[in-house]
């Protein structure tokens, strides 16, 4: 039995309705400001981290028109440098981490079978405080104040002796906003997914994408901690005065590298790991079947997450550590390639015994196999040393991080949204401009970026603003140019294909695909509370069990916030809790955490003074509220 | 920005018109970077089998499965029993995998060794110390009077191995000469070492690899490597000072260096100027480029420099000069004469 | 009702881009020089024959660019003025990080200063110090006593440490001071 609403008794007809009132966003522009449903959260992220993409990539563009032509004068070398830094900082920290934490917050409670995430007000404050770094950085770039000592921002150049002003600050103040915002994210993915699952999902009949989404969650616990103390370490060398990146006074300009890629390691597999879920979820629907060897895809997502820490040392060959330490973090790089390669197997193997329908998300998914595989070979080639010392920090790099990012993550992510979108807004999008869309990316990228293979080993170096036309590289970055425009245009096909599906697409019914996961079990796009009646779990694949899905979970509230948690491992009803209700304060305090930390770009004493209002926000924010407190106690039951 | 761009194109132009050397690591000229070369080819050529054998398996899976849709049953059966056919072929590829990893890993360690076990007997000593945005290589001698400082252009002897002490003054560089070995960073506080050795002669260009400020993309040297007896004279020729037999035109060249601002900043030895906040100009004369690679040393570009740096390099630290055309005629004159 | 809200939201960002870039952050590349040196003889006291004159409105826009200052820094330590100064603490020179200015603290005072040098051992770097990078010491020297913003003042450099960066200096009040006792 499903629960579109064609098919509800007259009962839950009444109860949906009024589930729909218990959970939905409060109307007005304060119900906007204080909307906490996680679907609403989630496409305003989605939303958000989708214009920072097309931001990066615009960036990009300019970038490749300057490099189109040798010794072009299209932009001079200052600004070069701060396209080439906002154009790595927006796809790294306002884009690639963000949109997978987005997409899986929309999508995990539906896969679960919950109403609702963990710590929904939290979610909310989450959103805007991304939302304000991201718009303090922009706001910065276009005032002149963009960061301009790349991305990764080694000392002493982004150090105060040599990047005066308050550019780094500005970058480095971004990373404590973001970086904030996705440690919450993981922390309530986390919860949701420990103690909010459908009761009977053992974690042995977990998606394998709510497992990528777990592991990345956890990742995210431990690496972001490194780059936040690294940050916050440059911001007070800044300014007030400390010495850690400062050799004559006993720092090290190597514990920036240290510290920054302890964390930029993990982080490119937290961009990595969540489209793995994509790919499973795509290509079980559309081979008809479950995905081939579900243990050893859950194993080889852990061992990935556990290795990611293992490796980041490859970063730092061309510095003098030692080099017997160098020889570990080669073992340790070339091995993180065999989890990958053991999904990649069983990827092949599930379509090669499935039946196919190459619909446009299946597209995508196949994209990912050609290119991040070979892109994960080049990644093999630079775990090498003595490789590594020849193509480091130039365009080799480049093509290298573009092909297992950009294959690895934007390609199942265009899937994704390709797969998902017929949920999210009830509409299927076009298949033909899917087809053009799919076809210009993947031949544009190719041509844009496997140039700059041959661009490395000819000896262009990166982050190069020009260069002399006696080198012979013109041609190249031509045709690079070339495949950046495709790419362009590509894009602009994806973004017509969802303005127009929004309104005029096929209308798509729960199950579009026939997919066999929960979140296929309920309307497009979900009631707000996701489920009429929340499901009992019994397989890997609920929908497409023989009997469907085996009973649903009753005596739950409809005219509160109610939601059933469950044990860790098998998934036992465990307690009914009550969610909390929207408000406005998660905004508040994002506003006020954002002036603590604009401030404390500029004085140290922000840091007191912000402390107040972030204090009171807070405060309010957990304050409790007398007659909903009433209402509980009211309705407790004694065991 | 746009004002410049006339004038910088015509001496870019200009700059073609010496053949450039080369700087690929596809073309090694030494013995590091052959032996790195060897290991890209042994790479390379795994690398393109494994990507061939999967795409294969890919195509061929896309290719013989029957066609389906949202229509059609899923089939759970794998959900309840085993499928061996797909373990075992599943096993056989990441067990191939793990082979040729393990394969790879065994020659990146031994290359490794080979590397970083280069005979140094006999070896040319330099220390190179990187500034914003150029180079400065001092020729270590144990005998103090035979040590020399030169700036952005170097001459090592073919086949004698070079060991190059790394030095940074300000932000972190890489000193890359990808003809003759992979790159080392310099890092300020840090002392790293680089060994290589030249084996066919030829001048080789090299380039900052790491970012580095305004002008990274233009702080370029060049390595010229030449028969042993060729260095010797060469490295003679720079420990000698500059010249005091000069024309009256060309004193006043010294003069006008002495009396503006070329003094407060660049060295000559042998004339009492000894700054070191730029290069080391007493054998300017006898260089190929300007600017740290990035001009041909000629007249012209000399002139330009001088007067319009930031039209050559936007950012660099040489200040523009005001002079006379009497003083800038003198001055160049007087530095031609620094060969 | 959204869209008006992220329109508004948007709205605010692009207004706020549309003020002028903010100069404290540009990269004036020398070749633009800063004001002209005052063609006024500068006065170093208020006593003067006759009408008195106004006294000579000497700004350094260099003072409002945080890269200037610190090419400043770095020019102050090349052109080795610490070798009397020492790190504004001073030495054989006076310090100039004190509140005491023998020639005047104004900008174009220390310019001139600069320039023309001054008895008891200040040489004159006229000619061979150009005269944007005199602009960038002026400003440097300025920031060594607090005159400049702490946003604009370079913080430590990375070097042995003489002391609180620039940009954490208490503000001095300039007082004109008379030659030290010790001239001959």
């Amino acid at each position: 039995m499903n629960t579109t609403t064609t098919r509800l008794t007259a009962d839950m007809q009444q109860s949906a309705a009024r589930l729909e009132q218990t959970w939905r966003d409060p109307p007005g522009i304060l119900g906007w400001f204080s909307a906490i449903n996680h679907k609403t959260i989630a496409v305003r992220f989605m939303l958000t981290t989708m214009g920072f993409f097309l931001a990066g990539g615009v960036l990009a563009l300019i970038m490749r028109l300057q490099l189109a032509r040798p010794e072009n004068h299209l932009v001079g070398p200052d600004f070069y440098n701060q396209l080439f830094t906002m154009h790595g900082t927006t796809m790294m920290f306002l884009f690639a981490v963000p949109v997978m934490q987005a997409v899986g917050s929309y999508l995990v409670p539906l896969m679960l079978g919950a109403r609702s995430l963990a710590f929904p007000r939290m979610n909310a404050f989450a959103y805007w405080i991304f939302l304000f770094g991201g718009l303090m950085l922009y706001v910065g770039f276009l005032l002149d104040i963009g960061p301009d000592a790349g991305w990764f921002a080694y000392v002493p150049l982004a150090g105060p002796d040599y990047s005066p002003g308050k550019r780094v600050d500005f970058w480095a103040q971004m990373i404590t906003f973001t970086e904030l915002s996705a440690l919450l994210e993981a922390i309530i993915l986390i919860t949701t997914i420990f103690k909010m699952r459908a009761p009977g999902m053992t974690l042995n009949r977990m998606p394998l994408y709510v497992w990528t989404m777990l592991v990345t969650s956890f990742m995210v616990l431990f690496a972001m901690p490194s780059v936040m103390l690294a940050s916050t370490a440059l911001i007070t060398d800044r300014l007030v005065g400390t010495h850690f990146y400062n050799p004559a006074e006993g720092g090290d300009a190597l514990l920036w590298q240290h510290l920054f890629w302890f964390f930029g390691h993990p982080e490119v597999y937290l961009i990595f790991i969540p489209p793995l879920g994509f790919m499973s979820s795509i290509i079980a629907t559309f081979s008809r079947r479950p995905i081939y060897g579900y243990a050893a895809m859950v194993l080889a997502v852990i061992a990935t997450a556990f290795l990611a820490f293992g490796l980041w040392v490859h970063h730092m060959y061309a510095t003098n550590v030692p080099e017997l330490g160098k020889s570990f973090f080669t073992a340790s790089s070339a091995m993180i390639a065999i989890p990958t390669a053991i999904q990649i197997f069983c990827w092949i193997a599930t379509l090669w015994t499935g039946k196919l329908s190459f619909r446009t998300p299946l597209l995508f998914a196949l994209g990912f196999f050609f290119i991040l595989t070979l892109g994960g070979l080049t990644g093999v080639m630079l775990a090498s040393v003595g490789l590594d010392l020849q193509v480091h920090d130039t365009f080799f790099v480049v093509a290298h991080l573009h092909y297992v990012l950009i294959g690895g993550a934007v390609f199942p992510l265009f899937g994704a949204f390709y797969y998902w979108f017929p949920k999210f807004t009830g509409r299927l999008m076009s298949e033909t401009l899917g087809r053009w869309n799919f076809w210009l990316f993947f031949i544009g990228f190719n041509v844009a970026f496997f140039p700059m293979h041959l661009l490395g080993l000819a000896g262009m170096p990166r982050r190069v603003w020009t260069y002399p036309a006696s080198m012979g590289w013109g041609d190249m970055n031509l045709t690079a140019t070339v495949g950046a425009a495709i790419i362009a245009v590509s894009v602009l096909l994806f973004i017509i294909n969802a303005l127009k599906s929004r309104r005029h697409g096929a209308p798509a019914g729960p199950n579009p695909w026939g997919a066999g996961t929960l979140e296929w079990g309920t309307d497009s796009p979900p009631p707000a509370g996701n489920f009429v009646a929340p499901p009992v779990c019994g397989g890997r694949y609920p929908l497409w069990e023989p009997d469907g899905v085996p009973a649903r979970v009753t005596g739950l509230d409809d005219d509160r916030r109610a939601i059933l948690t469950t044990t860790l491992m098998d998934a036992r009803p465990d307690l009914r809790p009550t969610m909390p209700s929207p408000s406005i304060w998660p905004f508040l305090s994002a506003i006020a955490v954002t002036v603590l930390f604009i401030g404390s770009i500029f004085t140290p004493w922000a840091v007191v003074w912000g402390a107040v209002p972030v204090a009171i926000g807070t405060t309010l924010w957990f304050w409790p509220n007398r007659k909903s407190t009433e209402r509980q106690v009211a309705r407790e039951v004694r065991p | 920005m746009t004002r410049t761009t006339a004038p910088l194109a015509l001496l870019f132009a200009a700059a073609g018109a010496y053949a450039e050397p080369a700087q690929s690591a596809l073309r090694p000229a030494g013995i590091q970077a052959e032996r790195i070369h060897d290991l890209w080819q042994l790479t390379l050529a795994i690398c393109a089998l494994v990507f061939a054998a999967v795409l294969a398996a890919l195509l061929a899976a896309l290719w013989r499965a029957p066609r389906g849709d949202a229509a059609t049953p899923a089939d759970v059966s794998p959900l309840s029993r085993p499928e061996p056919r797909l373990r075992r072929n599943v096993l056989l590829a990441v067990g191939a995998s793990v082979a040729l990893l393990f394969v790879l890993i065994v020659a990146d360690f031994q290359t490794d060794r080979l590397l970083n076990r280069m005979p140094l007997a006999d070896a040319v000593n330099i220390e190179v110390t990187a500034h914003q945005w150029w180079w400065e290589a001092r020729y270590d001698d144990p005998e103090p009077g035979r040590i020399f400082t030169t700036a952005n252009e170097l001459h090592i002897p073919v086949g004698r191995p070079v060991v190059l002490k790394l030095k940074s003054s300000d932000v972190i560089h890489t000193f890359w000469l990808p003809s003759l070995h992979g790159k080392k960073d310099m890092i300020p506080g840090r002392t790293a070492l680089l060994r290589l050795r030249a084996d066919q002669p030829g001048t080789y260009r090299g380039q900052c690899a790491e970012f580095c400020g305004f002008e990274h993309a233009l702080m370029a040297f060049l390595v010229t490597a030449e028969p042993n007896d060729r260095y010797e004279a060469w490295a003679d020729t720079q420990r000698r000072e500059a010249s005091n037999e000069l024309s009256a035109q060309e004193s006043r060249g010294r003069q006008v260096f002495m009396e503006r601002s070329c003094v407060m900043c660049h060295t000559i030895q042998g004339i009492g100027a000894n700054a070191t906040f730029g290069p080391d100009l007493t054998h300017l004369a006898g260089r190929a480029t300007l600017a740290s690679g990035v001009l041909p040393n000629n007249r012209e570009q000399l002139a330009a420099w001088i007067t319009k740096p930031q039209q050559q390099k936007p950012g660099t630290n040489m200040p523009s000069t005001a002079l006379s055309q009497e003083e800038l005629d003198a001055l160049l004159a007087y530095l031609g004469t620094l060969k | 009702m959204k869209i008006t809200v992220t329109t508004g939201l948007w709205a605010c960002v692009i207004a706020s881009a549309l003020l002028a870039g903010c100069y404290r952050e540009q990269r004036p590349l020398p070749g633009a020089p800063a004001t002209a040196a005052p063609t006024d003889p500068l006065r170093l006291t208020s006593l003067q024959p006759g009408e008195p004159k106004a006294a000579v409105n000497s700004g350094n826009p260099y003072e409002d660019n945080a890269y200037a200052t610190a090419q400043g820094k770095h020019l102050f330590k090349q052109y080795n003025c610490n070798g009397c100064h020492g790190s504004g603490g001073g030495g054989s020179g006076p310090a100039l990080m004190d509140d005491k200015w023998i020639y005047g603290s104004e900008p174009a005072n220390i310019y001139a200063t600069i320039v023309q040098g001054r008895p008891n051992g200040m040489p004159s770097f006229g000619g061979h110090i150009p005269e944007d990078q005199v602009w960038q010491l002026v400003a440097y020297i300025r920031s060594m006593s607090g005159q400049l913003r702490s946003d604009v003042a370079p913080s430590r450099s990375d070097s042995l440490s003489p002391g609180k960066p620039e940009q954490r200096r208490e503000k001095e009040t300039p007082t004109p001071e008379s030659l030290p006792q010790s001239a001959k």
